[in-house]
């Protein structure tokens, strides 16, 4: 992965406008993260292979970015997104890592399922 | 009873850093190892530091560093069992247990190494070793195997007591630590500390 670049990054949010897309959503602290007092508790969700249509997609921030996918019926949020990747056709990889390099939220769109 | 060690870990890694001296040990002294792996470490967060892996790539990398670390330590019966990451403690528990049975019966282990159920921090670790000390409660008395769990919550010597089992790793001090370098995406946010390459404890567990 590479470091956001927003103008990369918006015109591939644009590509998967208005079709059905495939959508890792994720977000954690780490399983140990209560085990290791880094944390009070251990915090994590994701979603894989969630289907939604979005109608419109933005990028915004300084960085560490943010992500708002707007639906007909909702929206879908990332907040401190820090790196992409775009080397898989038809696939668009959002991360952000701490300091220490270790993935603590992800938001992932695909026209193909995620493997699983 | 020819000696036969079975590890049942969900995790890459989890052979290594829990028990990779012990195990290593086994192994110099010609003693088969096989090992259960539940998943491929899918959703952890450590990508290697700088990292180098992402959530699409992370488990082709944690399968072969998985089987790099295998080799350092000598096991050569590798078995996946294909599970997800996070999701063992949400699955119907009977196939998992089935397949583990079905296995016990095959390689008819005389020690089988897992999680102590309960206090082992991980779902997955108290979940898969729960699963497995119900597949070894399914053998008959005389063909059970002695079970040594690995448990690691912060106080849980408060409950079950000391370990029974300490062994002295420093002879296989230096596997251990190529098997810690094996898992290059896991290990270098977590180097060895502590008395990790001198000791490894464990509890025999007594299956009802
Ligand atoms: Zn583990």
């Amino acid at each position: 992965m590479n470091p956001i670049e927003r103008s990369i990054v918006q015109p591939a949010l644009d590509s998967f406008l208005n079709q059905e897309v495939y959508l890792h959503l994720e977000t954690t602290n780490g399983a140990y993260a209560a085990h290791r007092q880094e944390s009070k508790m251990t915090i994590g969700a994701y979603i894989r292979n969630g289907r939604i249509s979005y109608i419109r997609g933005t990028i915004t921030g300084e960085g560490p970015y943010r992500v708002g996918l707007k639906m007909k019926d909702g929206w879908v949020y990332a907040e401190g997104l820090t790196d992409f990747d775009l080397e898989q056709e038809g696939k668009l990889l959002l991360a952000g890592h701490d300091e220490e390099g270790r993935l603590a939220v992800a938001l992932e769109l695909s026209l193909e399922p995620f493997e699983l | 009873m020819d000696q036969h060690v079975l590890v049942v870990f969900p995790h890459p890694d989890d052979e290594t850093f829990g028990c990779g001296g012990t195990l290593a040990l086994f192994a110099k002294s010609g003693i088969p190892i096989t090992y259960i792996c539940g998943t491929l470490g899918q959703m952890g967060r450590n990508m290697g530091k700088p990292f180098f892996a992402n959530r699409e790539t992370l488990p082709k990398i944690r399968e072969a560093e998985l089987e790099k670390a295998c080799k350092a330590i000598g096991i050569r019966h590798l078995i996946k069992l294909g599970l997800r990451d996070k999701t063992i403690e949400f699955e119907d528990p009977e196939p998992i247990v089935t397949r583990i049975e079905q296995i016990l019966r095959e390689v008819r282990p005389s020690l089988v190494l897992t999680h102590y159920p309960g206090y082992a921090v991980h779902p997955d670790h108290n979940a898969l070793g729960g699963l497995t000390i119900r597949a070894v409660s399914r053998l008959s008395m005389q063909d059970r195997p002695t079970v040594y769990a690995h448990a690691f919550a912060r106080n849980c010597q408060d409950v079950i007591g000391p370990p029974d089992i300490v062994n002295d790793i420093s002879k296989a001090a230096d596997v251990k630590y190529a098997a810690i370098l094996a898992h290059r995406s896991q290990s270098q946010v977590m180097l060895p500390r502590d008395n990790m390459l001198q000791r490894e404890s464990f509890w025999t567990y007594r299956c009802s």
